[in-house]
């Protein structure tokens, strides 16, 4: 498993003349790990979904690796190489955590006992080995987040989108997470792009920081710089803040 | 991994054994059984068989259809009236008929799942087709119109390639087509695409995003069901001899096909069987009842208070609450 290099091209899209997410464009180099961070109904989501291919985009290309996969099918998108965790977490809750697992896992392997098994090893470095033969439907809120990390990363893809993967969860969960996700990068080179709220997180994997607003890139560039950039600043403190700066 | 090795994986022994004896049963059950009780197992094996076939679709793949009589009616006449017109045997006019289900399945399974039709709106769409489909032959001579088409009965004649006989042929017709449905619901289950439609039934937008071919794997599904079904129908029609479109495409028969798995236990290889044995039991008896009291109607209400005390005491079904009692639940889906 390597990592693919995502390119986001004047990416749009309106909702009933509401425009979503205007001319948005950036790059993740394989193997880094980046963050897409914004306001509210900034439109993360909204470029989520159109990278994985929920819904096409208006204008503008996705591309992996240089193929644009921009306008194909949820299920090509992962064939392709995405795997994507929902920020609203949604688990096949009649079926227990190892099965969900293996879902993902029948994507490479269609053999189903080759296929628990590669769901069960996630597992285990997800700290859910103990929990496999409960229902997902009993499982706790943070749990649930690590079962949606798990069953993307059971479809082996070279890009990873996490939808808010650290929301709800206590600090020293984050840091545990945060531990998963950089030891997974280092040792498969994977690609991730995260949208998160908890600054603790981002600071702590990310190399590179896009912030949007309005639908629209503001800013982009290291953690450091975007903590200290205006245009940020404003829309996350209000202009207030930038006045008396 | 062998077909041995799948069907019966994970299986205790304690459980396969029950297994064995239940088949034995059904195996021996003509030759100890009297007429009547007969035709009640075939009722059984019956239900037990379209109760896994609408199951494909609604327990294991998601997709509530509530006109399954569709399906049945059109096996049921297209090998009627091949053999009734043509002197067609059942055997040939079974493919006939299962491919004329199939291809009716997929224009609604096109129509529904290509246009995103969800839930009750998808069931919805089901019933218009047997609707529609009941009232087309109504007017359609070939099939009789709503006079209906009667094949001849002839006493005492065993003519198995035409599916000609008395009940213990049909027996074991219907037996057959009861284990191998099991049998291939079993496999379909362990199978990729048996998964991938648990992920359907809980989720499809998440299943869609892990790589399942959603609009696939629900086709595959109504059209497995769908052949299966109209098998049931060629069976059914010519173990009565007669087909009307009003009974044979009615909603009751679609609902009646429903009700074995709901009551069994929705998405489990075993609840249609349980459930046909629980419903036509209590049939059976309520039409005894009722006889005895000499009060009509009142099977009706009896079946209807004991649906409901069973919907409400074990909403999950009776099989899930039985394998427990019986030590042999069916293993984590």
């Amino acid at each position: 498993m390597s990592g693919a290099r995502l390119e986001i091209e004047a990416l749009g899209k309106r909702f009933r003349g509401l425009r979503a997410v205007h001319d948005v464009s950036f790059a993740v180099p394989a193997g880094a790990i980046h963050a897409l961070i914004g306001p509210n109904g900034a439109g993360k989501t909204t470029i989520f979904n159109m990278i994985a291919g929920v819904f096409p985009p208006d204008a503008g290309a996705v591309r992996l690796d240089g193929r644009p996969i921009s306008g194909l099918r949820p299920d090509l998108v992962c064939a392709a190489g995405v795997g994507r965790t929902f920020q609203i977490v949604k688990p096949f809750k009649g079926l227990s955590v190892l099965e969900n697992v293996t879902v993902g896992a029948l994507h490479r392997h269609a053999d189903l006992e080759t296929a628990r098994e590669r769901a069960g090893a996630i597992l285990d470095a997800l700290e859910l080995g103990d929990r496999r033969h409960q229902l997902a439907e009993a499982l706790t809120l943070p749990d649930r987040k690590r079962l949606e990390v798990a069953r993307a990363l059971a479809t082996e893809p070279t890009l990873l989108l996490l939808d808010e993967v650290m929301a709800g969860l206590r600090p020293t969960e984050v840091d545990r997470m945060v531990t998963f996700l950089r030891d997974l990068n280092a040792r498969t080179g994977i690609t991730v792009l995260l949208i998160e709220h908890v600054m603790r997180a981002v600071m702590a994997l990310a190399a590179h920081v896009v912030v949007v607003s309005s639908g629209e890139k503001i800013a982009e560039g290291t953690p450091a710089e975007i903590a200290r950039h205006q245009a940020v600043l404003d829309v996350y403190l209000g202009d207030a803040a930038g006045d008396a700066a | 991994m062998s077909i041995v090795r799948l069907l019966i994986g994970g299986a205790t022994p304690r459980a396969l054994a029950l297994l064995a004896a239940l088949l034995a049963f059904l195996v021996a059950a003509p030759a100890f059984l009297g007429p009547y009780a007969l035709s009640v197992a075939i009722l059984i094996l019956y239900f037990a068989f379209v109760g896994q076939a609408w199951n494909i679709m609604m327990g294991f793949a998601g997709q509530l259809s509530l006109g399954h009589a569709l399906y049945a009616g059109l096996g049921g006449y297209i090998a009627a009236g091949l053999f009734f017109h043509y002197g067609i045997g059942p055997w040939v006019g079974a493919f006939v008929a299962v491919a004329v289900a199939v291809l009716a399945g997929c224009i609604v399974g096109y129509l529904g799942f290509r246009f995103s039709l969800a839930g009750v709106y998808f069931a919805l769409l089901t019933i218009a087709f047997s609707e529609f489909t009941r009232i087309a032959f109504d007017h359609w001579t070939w099939a009789g119109g709503s006079g209906g088409l009667f094949l001849k009965v002839q006493g005492g004649v065993t003519d198995i390639l035409n599916l000609r006989g008395g009940a213990t042929l049909f027996y074991y017709a219907i037996l057959i087509l009861a284990v191998g449905a099991f049998v291939l619901c079993r496999l379909l289950l362990e199978s990729r695409l048996g998964r991938y439609w648990l992920a359907i039934r809980e989720d499809a937008e998440a299943a869609q995003a892990v790589g399942v071919p959603v609009f696939r794997c629900k086709m595959i599904a109504i059209a497995i069901s769908a052949a299966l079904t109209a098998l049931a129908g060629v069976w059914n029609a010519f173990y009565y001899n007669n087909l009307f479109p009003e009974t044979a495409f009615a909603m009751g028969r679609s609902i009646e096909i429903t009700l074995a798995p709901i009551i069994g236990g929705l998405g489990t290889l075993f609840g249609p069987i349980v459930g046909a044995v629980v419903l036509t039991g209590m049939g059976e008896l309520f039409t005894d009842l009722t006889e005895h009291l000499k009060i009509s109607g009142l099977k009706q209400i009896f079946y209807g208070l004991a649906l409901l005390v069973i919907v409400i005491w074990r909403p999950a079904g009776v099989w899930p609450w039985l394998a427990k009692r019986l030590g042999v639940e069916e293993r984590g889906r």
